[in-house]
């Protein structure tokens, strides 16, 4: 147990940064404030760091008795969980005066959240996995409710009677998994049983049973994830809460959903096995009806953050093909359906990303989230307001931006797994999702506003991280295959 | 009735139809009560349902490591009390700005 202690390192960091924070917001004077953000920030980096010795060491291997496992697949996910996480701090700042006394507690739940979804992407055991899913729901929760006004403590509370029944209902499916395997090893690699095993030596007999433990995960999950008709809490929560918190919500709670998914349905029910065909269909239906309902749920919005809430259910629409197109195989050994999922999120966490920080350095100054009051934007704010019409075209999937060569990427291995229908409604629904996206845009710089007065520029820090998701967003649009090879490589971890 | 004949009366399939009664009975409950508080009981009960057939399952399925389920349990015994601690403390900021803590009246946002 001690000796893969060190596995463990880069969670120990962020949690323990997280102790300090609180400990030192005891201590530090008000105008000393800032400095706690530096100290989160260091934590993240040495999470980091830690993280990046342990890779040039080649310490890959499951630890803590096959709870844990450090692979390509958890390795990818901690790097992008880090990475948000740091984003989201340094885009706090410019919200820091709203928080109040309240800093040191935001940044240590931030922490905490980050944390548990490092888990997450690393947990193969289901305790493991009940775990971190609570450590970071439940900080989440505090997070959106932080401010205490109305809207925020309501959001809150809608997020977490919604999010306790998911929990549970994830539980039960959980049981039943226990019940059939008499484990609850995901995958164990010294061959002793494991759920894995049980389900890829299974028979028809166990088919009903665990297509009923199956429902039930992809409900709980789903609200994760925010799917349809699980997706109630996502608006409200994207508009109440506070606007770093939405943006960290939007990216790593969704990309942690996933990749939970991912190591549950990929690596345990195994898309070659009897059940496989079950659950690759499942998700099929899910997907059209979620990027169906979130679209045309986002057309009538006149906020932008909750415009931003229903397009995020749409892109979990979007993602949710990657996993019913799981059984596409390039080569006959990489997943392309799984490897887009992985690829998906990270270009969608610098779209989301951009966005939500070009949204608060507007919204912040206007002190208004609504979409008519961005006419002339391009004008008033141009940098902010330039990465945000770039990130909206990523979000509806126009060239030369990485969204364009993510949705290609999936729907390609859509077709490939003989999924054409889903293909079509997909097309369909950006089509759709075009009109709001850039309705947006339309209203940034064909719109006008009275006087047009400019707005006070964003902190420097604020504008870096505009540029550097603008950046990215360019980037991976022209030149993506470094971080493709990159989701190929995490999604092989699980053979 | 002595204590291995009343095992030998109670198998597998009486508790999970109990789990599953209680689950159902929880859903319902969280589905259907106005007050918060309320909703928060009827999780209370789904996670105890869970409790129950985590058990059942640990204690009549031959399986090589039979304590994972019992871990199980007391795991989520755990994590349910610092969920519904949360829960109260949210319950009660919302309670300052309303005075009521009925879901249907907590409507500032919707659509």
């Amino acid at each position: 147990m001690l000796a893969s202690l060190d596995r463990f390192g880069p969670e120990l960091a962020v949690m323990v940064t997280a102790g300090l924070v609180l400990l030192a917001d005891l201590v530090t004077p008000r105008r000393y404030r800032l400095w706690l953000a530096a100290l989160a920030l260091a934590g993240l980096a040495a999470g980091a760091a830690w993280l990046g010795v342990l890779v040039l060491r080649g310490r890959e291997a499951p630890f803590f008795n096959d709870s844990m496992s450090l692979d390509n697949f958890s390795i990818f996910f901690m790097f992008l969980f880090l990475a948000v996480s740091g984003a989201v701090i340094v885009a706090s700042l410019d919200y820091a005066p709203r928080f109040g006394s309240h800093q040191g507690e935001f940044l240590a739940l931030l922490l905490l959240a980050t944390s548990g979804m490092m888990l997450l992407a690393g947990a193969r055991d289901l305790v493991a996995i009940f775990v971190a899913l609570e450590l970071t729901s439940v900080s989440q929760f505090i997070l959106a409710g932080l401010l205490r006004d109305d809207k925020g403590s309501e959001a809150a509370l809608k997020y977490l009677l919604l999010g306790a029944v998911a929990s549970a209902v994830i539980l039960y499916g959980m049981a039943f998994l226990f019940g059939l395997a008499g484990t609850t090893r995901l995958v164990s690699s010294d061959g002793a049983p494991s759920i894995a095993s049980t389900i890829a030596a299974g028979d028809a007999g166990m088919r009903s049973a665990l297509i009923f433990s199956m429902v039930f995960l992809a409900a709980g999950f789903g609200f994760k994830m925010s799917v349809v008709p699980f997706q109630m809490w996502t608006p409200d929560v994207y508009e109440g809460a506070p606007t770093p918190v939405a943006a960290f919500l939007s990216v790593g709670s969704k990309a942690a959903a996933f990749a939970v998914v991912l190591r549950i349905f990929y690596e345990g029910f195994g898309p070659r096995t009897f059940v496989g065909n079950d659950w690759k269909e499942l998700f099929a239906v899910l997907a059209a009806i979620t990027m169906s309902a979130g679209n045309v749920m986002a057309l009538r919005q006149t906020n932008i953050r909750r415009m931003l809430g229903y397009s995020s259910i749409a892109q979990a629409g979007n993602f949710l093909v990657g996993l019913a197109a799981i059984s596409a195989f390039s080569g006959g050994r990489v997943s392309l359906g799984a490897s887009g999922v992985v690829f998906f999120l990270a270009t969608y966490a610098f779209t989301n990303l951009g966005a939500f920080i070009a949204v608060l350095a507007i919204s912040n100054r206007t002190g208004s989230d609504e979409i008519k009051d961005y006419a002339g934007m391009g004008r008033r704010a141009p940098v902010p307001a330039a990465v945000l019409l770039f990130c909206l075209l990523s979000l509806t999937g126009l060239p030369p931006t990485a969204g364009f060569i993510a949705k290609v990427y999936i729907f390609n291995a859509a077709v490939q797994a003989h999924l054409v229908w889903l293909v079509i409604v997909a097309v369909l629904n950006t089509a759709v999702s075009a009109f709001y996206y850039l309705g947006v845009a339309r209203q940034m710089y064909l719109g006008t506003a009275d006087g047009e007065p400019l707005l006070r520029r964003a902190p420097l820090a604020t504008e870096g991280l505009l540029v550097i998701a603008a950046a990215g967003v360019l980037a991976f649009g022209i030149y993506p295959m470094p971080l493709i090879e990159a989701a190929q490589r995490a999604v092989n971890a699980f053979g | 009735m002595p204590p291995d004949l009343l095992l030998a009366a109670i198998r597998l399939e009486h508790v999970l139809v109990l789990g599953a009664l209680l689950f159902s009975i929880g859903i319902l409950i969280a589905l259907s009560k106005r007050n918060a508080v309320g909703v928060l009981m009827g999780v209370e009960l789904m996670l105890n349902a869970v409790n129950v057939t985590l058990i059942a399952f640990a204690r009549f399925v031959v399986s090589p490591r039979p304590l994972d389920g019992q871990v199980f349990a007391i795991f989520v015994i755990t994590v349910a009390a610092a969920e519904a601690a949360v829960a109260l403390a949210l319950a009660v900021a919302v309670y300052r700005h309303r005075e009521t803590v009925n879901i249907d009246e907590i409507d500032l946002l919707r659509w």
